[in-house]
């Protein structure tokens, strides 16, 4: 690795790579979240039936990979704005960094329970 | 040679000459400043809109087991979440739109490639935004 260079490896270059592999994924999810939703134009059975395909438990573990997703690019994007329009920004990004994942982690351990434990008692018995 | 009355000096025009063009006060950002101011901007409220979203429809009452046609009429028939929608609709896709942009211009090399991935992305982009604001304002409860 070539040595002196400002965003080779490290928390800001990671940060980075995954603020843009978050932001694609919730981009591509949020397209296919518009067309399931204009099936209430449709008819309340099509979207009742699309919308069942939501509550199966391996569409439930993809949610919360989303929601790990949206709750990082959320957070990490106050940080950006951080690092933009606070004059000690860039000094303090790393440790930004760190709060956010710590934010981040207390969020996803809060996230399991609504977001899986449906999932859990379907596949396990109540 | 001396310049005088009948023989003046070629007047130059200063390097910034004003013209009708000009801004006034200050000078204005180009595109990719303005969608730079975008994305922080619209990136500060869709915090607020999108996290509550996923409370009401993943953690909230239930969570997304709740969610049906009769959840959806519950809330489209007030005005106050229409609008929650409408805007998050609009500024998370333009802040989508705009990111896959940035994605688009960093890794496709190609000019060709790289217009007509953009053509794909601003096409998908219009026909989705309009799809879900004819879908918001168009909603009937009464349906079936």
């Amino acid at each position: 690795m070539p040595a002196g260079t400002l965003y080779r490896g490290r928390e800001g270059m990671w940060s980075w790579v995954a603020h843009r592999v978050t932001g694609v994924l919730i981009f591509f999810f949020l397209f296919v979240h518009v067309l399931d939703t204009s099936l209430v134009r449709v008819s309340p059975e099509a979207y009742d039936d699309t919308v069942a395909v939501y509550k199966t438990p391996i569409v439930a573990l993809l949610e919360y990979g989303l929601v790990a997703a949206i709750l990082f690019h959320a957070l990490n994007g106050l940080r950006v704005v951080a690092v933009d329009f606070w004059s000690k920004g860039t000094k303090y990004q790393r440790q930004m960094l760190w709060t956010v994942m710590g934010i981040w982690i207390v969020l996803m351990i809060g996230a399991l329970y609504p977001v899986l434990g449906h999932a859990v008692s379907e596949l396990f018995g109540s | 040679m001396a310049y005088d009355v009948d023989n003046p000096a070629p007047v130059i025009e200063p390097p910034r000459a004003r013209t009708s063009r000009t801004p006034r006060k200050f000078t204005p950002g180009n595109f990719e400043m303005h969608a730079w101011l975008f994305m922080r901007l619209s990136g500060i409220v869709l915090v607020v809109l999108v996290i509550g979203h996923l409370l009401i429809q993943l953690v909230l009452d239930g969570g997304v087991s709740k969610i049906n046609f009769a959840f959806v009429a519950g809330r489209w028939a007030s005005p106050f979440w229409m609008t929650w929608d409408l805007l998050m609709l609009w500024l998370a896709m333009l802040h989508g739109a705009n990111g896959l942009r940035t994605v688009i211009n960093d890794y496709a090399e190609r000019d060709g490639t790289r217009f007509w991935l953009k053509m794909l992305l601003y096409t998908a982009t219009v026909f989705t935004v309009l799809l879900g604001t004819l879908v918001i304002f168009t909603f009937d409860p009464n349906i079936r």
